[in-house]
């Protein structure tokens, strides 16, 4: 298998103008929003407006002002497929349709697929929606087919400010962490590493330097694998057959009769 | 703000909540039928019969919402095998995948027992039939497999959406218990609304209506837990979801179909036809809150 490959998104040097979406969107030959007939979000100058089955980058808008609109920062946060190395969607897919590459990966099969839409629920970041052209659940591939090729990432080849970085995630790591040190040097004490260490979800091959807690950038604090709720559910079902079984034997043959057989 | 409310929504909507309502009843009305045909008296055979008539095509109808509702529906199949490799695909630890596994299980068992229903009818043209269904021996042992199958399709649509991480979902572990109780109330209240004023039923009628006095009691109770269970969660049904949910399901779907029953001393007032009407319609809001109230999050 070959060395874990990643992202690493560094938030503080994107300054928002999408090439990533739109080379994302030209290699992987994904269709236009309704036809081509998309509106404009009209309180942003994000009109994509959210990561689905046609965006597999989405350049975040996220601006805060004072009322009186005196003061104000942009933050501009280039968000994909984290890659999780617990993943959600990968467990719950029936179909075997998501795998694992041998860059530790995370790869829907469109040709598997067959768009039952467990995944999307299964996601922790919302990221995955169906594709309306081929009516399958589809997000980032990383470009499978580019790295299988030695290629980089559409998205980061194209980035002019190396705000998407693509590497082995050992050396995304020592970058990033020789980043936050940097901006924390130069007085920005917000900074940190969204994801990247094993605590959250036994790490993500995708994660994210930000300046402001995550659910500013519309990421979850604490994002969780959906199996941690199988057994306690379904140990509280069996509890429930077992009762119903029980009300039913008492209300059937208790009756002051005989049995019929 | 909890992280489930960062994720999106699966689109799960009307044929899903119907899948849910329909697999509830005919995973609980075969489950009723075994319970009559391996505890009952000779005179509930034909409820019991009844219960098998209605869980086969129930389970058919249940595969076809399924496979309407993918979006690729001809590759149903790839829920069963690998598509690459045509060996079996199972996930043990993915509620969907062994749900197909399940259904295609329960699909074969009730099958089994539908026929076994048509050979046991007063003048079948199929009589040898009969020894699919208790108490023969080949018919007691389809019947308890099948049973177990039942209850599994009965609540494993509740641990399907807790393995998830969409808000209320997977914010609680009793969606399974919650939907298995329902499932064995709407069943009864089906079968005793198929079966009322009709003689051959009459004697079963009463042991239904202990049963769903009994089972309506536990589902009040396990939904006041799952409100609760929900912690600050539940503030998502402080609207017109969590409106339906008490007056729909709560009040008109479990307290005043009791009430009727506490009244209903003579079966053959139309306090028993309402109160299952009641029941079934208050089974199905409750679905229908639980999904949509979600995916509206």
């Amino acid at each position: 298998m070959a060395e874990p490959m990643g992202f690493f998104t560094d938030t503080t040097v994107c300054i928002g103008c999408k090439a990533c979406e739109v080379a994302c969107k030209e290699w992987n030959q994904l269709p236009a929003t309704n036809g081509g007939r998309n509106t404009l979000s009209g309180n942003s100058y994000d009109n994509t407006r959210r990561l689905d089955g046609i965006h597999w980058r989405h350049v975040k808008f996220i601006e805060q002002f004072t009322p009186d609109r005196a003061e104000g920062r942009w933050l501009l946060m280039s968000d994909v497929c984290k890659h999780c190395v617990r993943a959600g969607c990968l467990e719950v897919c029936p179909t075997g349709a998501i795998f694992r590459t041998e860059f530790d990966t995370v790869v829907i099969q469109s040709d598997v697929c067959n768009g039952c839409r467990d995944c999307i629920a299964g996601c922790p970041f919302g990221v995955i929606d169906m594709n309306p052209v081929s009516g399958t659940a589809q997000k980032c591939t990383l470009c499978y087919d580019r790295m299988r090729a030695s290629l980089e990432p559409a998205c980061a080849k194209a980035c002019p400010t190396d705000s998407i970085n693509f590497g082995t995630i050992r050396e995304l790591r020592a970058m990033a962490e020789k980043r936050v040190g940097q901006l924390q040097a130069a007085g920005e004490k917000r900074a940190y590493l969204y994801g990247a260490d094993e605590k959250m979800l036994g790490g993500l091959n995708s994660f994210f330097l930000l300046v402001d807690r995550p659910e500013v950038y519309g990421l979850p604090p604490d994002p969780q694998i959906p199996s941690r709720n199988l057994k306690p559910s379904s140990a509280w079902s069996l509890l429930a057959a077992v009762a119903v079984g029980f009300m039913g034997i008492v209300s059937f043959r208790n009756r002051g009769g005989r049995p019929h057989a | 703000m909890p992280s489930t409310y960062f994720t999106a929504p699966p689109q799960w909507h009307w044929l899903i909540i119907l899948y849910f309502f329909v697999g509830g009843i005919a995973g609980g009305s075969y489950f009723l039928a075994v319970l009559f045909d391996l505890f009952g008296r000779i005179t509930d055979r034909p409820l019991g019969r009844l219960g098998y008539l209605i869980a086969f095509p129930l389970v058919v109808l249940c595969g076809l919402l399924l496979t309407v509702d993918l979006g690729r529906p001809e590759r149903f199949w790839h829920m069963l095998i690998q598509s690459g490799t045509w060996r079996p695909m199972l996930k043990a630890y993915s509620p969907m995948s062994v749900g197909a596994w399940g259904l295609l299980g329960f699909g074969f068992f009730s099958f089994l027992s539908f026929l076994g229903a048509i050979g046991d009818a007063e003048r079948s043209r199929w009589p040898r039939l009969r020894v699919l269904r208790p108490p023969r021996m080949l018919g007691a042992l389809v019947a308890i497999v099948g049973a177990f199958f039942a209850l599994f399709i009965s609540g494993y649509t509740g641990v399907l959406l807790a393995v998830t991480n969409r808000p209320i979902w997977s914010d609680t572990p009793l969606l399974g218990l919650t939907f298995l109780v329902s499932s064995a109330s709407t069943s009864a209240a089906l079968l005793t609304l198929l079966g009322w004023r009709r003689r051959w039923a009459a004697t079963g009628l009463h042991a239904l209506a202990n049963f769903d006095r009994l089972v309506l009691v536990f589902e009040f109770i396990a939904l006041i837990a799952l409100i609760v269970s929900l912690g600050s969660i539940a503030q998502v049904w402080l609207n017109a979801w969590g409106a339906l949910l008490v007056l729909g399901v709560m009040v008109a779907g479990i307290l005043i179909p009791l009430a009727l029953h506490s009244r209903a001393r003579v079966l053959s007032g139309v306090a028993v036809p309402v109160a299952a009407v009641l029941i079934l319609a208050g089974g199905f809001l409750l679905r229908v809150v639980i999904v949509l109230s979600s995916e509206a999050v």
